[in-house]
């Protein structure tokens, strides 16, 4: 069942990845591609990882979608094609790196295998003495809160210097 | 061009809705910690909640509701609550974000830590709420800027 549902959720994203490529206009696009980020965060939460879900709804599919759209009102939804030699780099580039991915991929270990080098590292660590060492139920919260709050610490000043990246740009007058 | 809605209908609507959008936001927030959530998605349910005001009522609602400095200052209080957290655990006498040591009257051992991992909860919903909150003012506010 479960293995039904992630094909399924993958071959829709792959549908929508291609549709939004194909979109006449950039407003569709950008919808497209919302529709892209509600998928995936259905495939990560049938994958388990729950609060990456929520993240990826409501950044992906939320957030990000709005200010893309707002984006669109100060130059245009009409799509500019690129010129030929642009393009097929571009198809070139697309292509070396989907060949290197998929020679690379039979090495990586199966999905929830417990005898895989990530899940016989610091995770056995984590899942077993983490409720105890910080109090947190949702090992989550604990790991990304507590085990690694430096981490944590580095992407709230990124977020923060985003904003202010993104005001003092769009604050200066033209000319 | 971001005005109001047109429809009486949708602006009651979203009226009405705010509250309960920011208080799912602090939910997961609070929350977080023992269920799927915490202070970042807490953070942007939360600026979803001024999106929505400022996509049905208009920019200038939305500017009255959120000005852009207080916005700015809110995103600069949230890391400073984060990065405070830490240094108060230095203070302590343990190391950078070491929530064991914070100088804080609460039993040791995990519900300290635990406390810790809520206060810079805190720090990130703030800014994470207030930092996409104010990309949305000031993109909204360009907008309009040069359609006039």
């Amino acid at each position: 069942m479960s293995a039904v549902l992630l094909a399924l959720c993958l071959a829709i994203a792959l549908l929508l990845a291609v549709a939004a490529l194909a979109a006449g206009n950039l407003l569709s696009a950008v919808i497209v591609l919302g529709a892209y980020s509600l998928v995936l965060s259905l495939l990560w939460a049938a994958m388990g990882a729950v609060d990456v879900a929520f993240t990826e709804a409501t950044v992906g599919a939320g957030i990000s979608t709005v200010l893309l759209l707002v984006a669109l009102l100060h130059t245009s939804a009409r799509r500019v094609a690129p010129v030929p030699v642009a393009r097929w780099l571009g198809v070139a580039a697309a292509a070396l790196l989907a060949a290197v991915l998929f020679w690379a991929a039979p090495d990586l270990p199966r999905f929830g295998d417990p005898a895989s080098a990530p899940n016989r590292h610091v995770s056995p660590r984590y899942l077993e003495a983490g409720l105890a060492e910080t109090g947190a139920p949702n090992i989550v919260t604990g790991v990304l809160g507590d085990y690694r709050g430096y981490d944590t610490l580095i992407e709230t000043v990124v977020i923060f210097t985003a904003a202010l990246g993104c005001w003092m740009l769009l604050s200066r007058r033209p000319g | 061009m971001i005005g109001g809605h047109d429809s009486v209908i949708v602006q009651t609507a979203v009226r009405l809705l705010l509250p309960w959008i920011r208080i799912f936001g602090l939910y997961v927030l609070f929350h977080g910690h023992s269920s799927p959530g915490g202070g970042f998605q807490g953070g942007v349910i939360f600026a979803a909640s001024y999106i929505v005001l400022g996509l049905a009522l208009g920019r200038r609602e939305l500017e009255r509701c959120a000005p852009e400095r207080a916005t700015l200052q809110w995103a600069a209080v949230g890391a400073l609550v984060f990065f405070g957290v830490g240094v108060a655990a230095l203070v302590g006498g343990g190391a950078l974000l070491d929530y064991g040591s914070l100088p804080l009257p609460v039993p040791e051992g995990p519900a300290l830590r635990a406390f810790g991992v809520l206060l810079i909860e805190i720090g990130v919903f703030l800014a994470v709420a207030a930092s996409l909150t104010l990309i949305f003012v000031r993109l909204a506010k360009v907008a309009e800027e040069e359609s006039a």
